[in-house]
């Protein structure tokens, strides 16, 4: 056992940190430190200057443009540009849509989409949720029927995350109503510009728009964008949301947002000291710290686990735990960091529409705050909440 | 980075954990415990002949040239079944003081006799009234004629009734509380001027309540003055070991516990169907992976020579032991309903143990108030 990196790893994540000194625009840099998300342009631009080092999907297989990093590397990589902090690449494409379509699509869908989605020439949305199927999936109700060389879709999907700014939307449609209910569903690509989609936004809480509902009236898609078998969409799903072992976690993030929690809260004074002297303060600090050391070794144990196993075979039962930990840990950060700014947490920072802030009263740091802990409730309700998790675990690892 | 166990590593821990299965299951630590030592003596004999007792010391001592990856594999084993002989105070605190302190001649003269398993050690430092400060030592150590004497009483002495030597804490100079001016001694058991009574403890363990009426210690272990750095050291190595053996033990209670929402029948079915069950013991398995995860680290680095981050570690995993030990057991009475509070059945010697090892060198609030009052876990590197 021998828990330092190596020095071929070391070498490696300094390579990774000198490449994002050198090609990311500080000012980017800046605005994601703070917890602002990039918005489309910045995730266009920063995708194509990874794409051109060849790291747009550093985790695909390298026969579709992936590195042939190891799971070490992966971890390495995505670690050090979440502590960065860079843009995480886009989702939907490079790490759902993307390995579905090299593992079960056709060679035609393979050349098209692929390098596409490498170098964000297509933004990806995800159509999986229905007003009617959230944590029971499998009763989805969007509708896709045969006609000729089309299926004509009808139906609605909800929680679609920045499908505003989407090309393309992959979606989990009914083909069949006599089956099973898992085995009734298939994987269809949709343009987003086919006549009879129309995107409605979602306002969240935080006051953002994030996610949006999408409504399908008599959509024609071409059958050749059907992803593998038809009724054969149930598995290629389950294997999208379980292929996803290296960064459910989000270690990196919380990382990050530890460092901030500790420099504000250096910042912020408390009965005439700074906040990070109060002893309560620490201990709530030190606490999330010490569940994340303990989750950063458990996703470090999967990851070599995976790497021994050639990223092939069963998954570390310690696997299982990355989502809900790593989802607890990252509230946990967000709800801190609003305490940080103790009653500067309550204004609400309006976005005119040219982008142009009203003044706020406070420190400016403070204004993200709350809509960030807000914001964050969501990661542990979606992508399979975090009871369904539990009840995957007992099933499948506890054999309850 | 690399968590696969060395081939010698894997054979240690097949062979230890073949004995134990074969050797140590519920009933016989009845047994074991029932005896006039409180543990099995012909286990130790076992452990010795397996080399465990060898494990962390230097070949040249009789050791086996090991390190903190085998005493965690080993404590863990033995949390597993909730070994009670003195594995932990002989080898990893008494061998540790020797291995970290001892002169040359005192590491000739004692490691051997631990490595081949001929003697027993105990720790003699806790103080009425020192709470869990270490450096809390009225215990007094006075030199003439190149003899230490030492006076005072010391409690909790975990396995002091079955040892053969007690490594003791002493104050050479200054105040109770005073950091510098504690030596840490050599004690026979029998020297004359100790007077020992032995008690069992709550989980099953012995400890004893030691007085020291100016008995002449046969050997000093480093500088007289100045031991606490030597003492900080070895406690932080046991923390590591302590944390491995929670590990053990948590896996263990976490296994009993879903094994028997899986017999135990309710309503018609086995109670291991109904979803709040099932996220109970889903809570307690990702406690004891925690665990896992942070004895990992916590034995990485209980070998650093970097005292400021060595004593991190110790602080984050004392916490998790103190926190996740507690929804582990807890969790696994009330899963248990009825049959949980029982004496007869296993799960609540578990419980028990787990709740004392929070106890010991620091609970989870001490250690969360140190590592916060040293700036937190990530204050250097994140």
């Amino acid at each position: 056992m021998d828990l330092r990196f190596t020095a071929d790893e070391i070498a490696f994540r300094d390579e990774v940190r000198a490449f994002l000194a050198e090609n990311l625009d500080p000012k980017l840099r800046d605005k994601l430190a703070t917890g602002s998300y990039p918005d489309k342009d910045d995730l266009v631009s920063w995708s194509r200057i990874l794409n051109r080092k060849g790291w747009g999907v550093a985790h695909w297989p390298v026969e579709f443009g992936g590195t042939g990093w190891d799971p070490m590397k992966q971890y390495i990589f995505l670690e050090e540009t979440q502590k960065w902090p860079a843009p995480q690449p886009l989702a939907f494409g490079a790490n759902m849509v993307g390995p579905v379509i090299y593992t079960f699509g056709s060679q035609a869908q393979k050349d098209h989409y692929l390098p596409r989605i490498a170098n964000l020439d297509d933004w990806w949305c995800q159509g999986f949720s229905e007003p009617g199927a959230g944590s029971d999936l499998a009763s989805l109700k969007t509708r896709a029927i045969r006609d000729g060389d089309h299926y004509i879709v009808n139906g609605q999907k909800t929680w679609t995350t920045l499908a505003q700014h989407a090309d393309w939307i992959f979606c989990l449609v009914r083909t069949n109503t006599d089956a099973k209910k898992q085995e009734g569903i298939s994987f269809l690509l949709i343009d987003m510009k086919t006549p009879g989609i129309e995107v409605r936004p979602i306002i969240t809480m935080d006051g953002g728009r994030e996610v949006n509902e999408v409504f399908l009236t008599d959509v024609r898609v071409p059958v050749e964008n059907l992803v593998g078998e038809e009724n054969k969409g149930w598995d290629y799903a389950k294997f999208l949301l379980g292929n996803e072992r290296t960064n459910i976690a989000r270690i990196g993030w919380s990382k990050q947002r530890i460092a901030r929690i500790r420099q504000l809260a250096a910042q912020e004074m408390s009965s005439g000291r700074p906040l990070i002297e109060d002893e309560r303060f620490r201990e709530k600090l030190a606490s999330i710290e010490i569940d994340l050391k303990a989750l950063e070794l458990t996703q470090l144990r999967v990851v070599a686990a995976d790497a021994k196993r050639g990223n092939t075979g069963r998954p570390d039962p310690a696997s299982s735990i990355l989502k809900i930990k790593g989802s607890e840990i990252q509230q946990a950060t967000t709800h801190l960091l609003m305490e940080v700014m103790g009653p500067y947490a309550l204004p609400y920072l309006d976005h005119d529409h040219d982008g142009r802030n009203e003044p706020f009263d406070g420190p400016e740091y403070a204004a993200d705050a709350a809509p960030h802990y807000f914001n964050y409730r969501k990661v542990s309700i979606y992508g399979g909440s975090n009871e369904i998790q539990k009840n995957i675990i007992a099933k499948a690892v506890l054999g309850l | 980075m690399d968590f696969d166990l060395t081939e010698e590593q894997s054979l240690i821990k097949d062979q230890l954990d073949r004995l134990l299965s074969d050797r140590y299951g519920f009933e016989d630590r009845r047994k074991y415990m029932a005896s006039p030592e409180g543990f099995s003596t012909d286990m130790w004999a076992r452990y010795a002949e397996m080399g465990l007792m060898a494990l962390p010391f230097a070949e040249e001592f009789g050791g086996i040239g090991g390190g903190p990856d085998e005493t965690m594999l080993v404590m863990e084993s033995m949390g597993r079944v909730l070994a009670l002989e003195p594995y932990f105070t002989t080898v990893v605190l008494g061998g540790g003081f020797l291995r970290n302190c001892g002169s040359q001649a005192q590491q000739q003269a004692l490691i051997p006799i631990i490595a081949d398993g001929s003697s027993k050690w105990a720790f003699a430092q806790q103080e009425r009234g020192g709470r869990y400060n270490l450096a809390h030592v009225a215990t007094s150590a006075t030199e003439s004629g190149g003899h230490w004497r030492i006076s005072g009483q010391k409690s909790l002495v975990l396995h002091g009734d079955s040892a053969d030597f007690l490594i003791v804490t002493a104050r050479t100079a200054g105040n109770t509380t005073d950091e510098a001016g504690v030596g840490v001694f050599v004690v026979p058991a029998t020297a004359k001027g100790v007077t020992l009574r032995g008690y069992p403890t709550q989980d099953g363990m012995r400890a004893a309540e030691i007085s020291f009426d100016n008995v002449e210690a046969a050997h000093v272990l480093g500088d007289p003055a100045n031991g606490m750095p030597l003492v900080r050291r070895v406690v932080d190595e046991a923390i590591a070991a302590l944390s491995a053996e929670a590990v053990g033990a948590m896996g263990a209670m976490h296994a009993l516990t879903v094994e028997y929402l899986k017999v135990r029948k309710q309503f018609g079915v086995p109670i291991g169907q109904f979803q709040v069950l099932q996220h109970k013991a889903v809570d307690m398995f990702i406690a004891t992976e925690q665990m896992r995860s942070i004895t990992m680290f916590a034995t990485m680095m209980a070998g650093s020579d970097d005292t400021s981050e060595r004593a991190r570690a110790m602080h984050a995993a004392k916490v998790e032991l103190g926190r996740g030990g507690k929804l582990a057991g807890e969790n696994a009475i009330q899963l248990h309903g009825g049959v949980g509070m029982t004496a007869e059945y296993a799960v609540s010697h578990y419980f028990k143990r787990i709740t004392m090892m929070n106890t010991l060198f620091g609970d989870g609030d001490f250690h969360m108030r140190k590592l916060a009052a040293m700036g937190g876990l990530f204050e250097n590197a994140a």
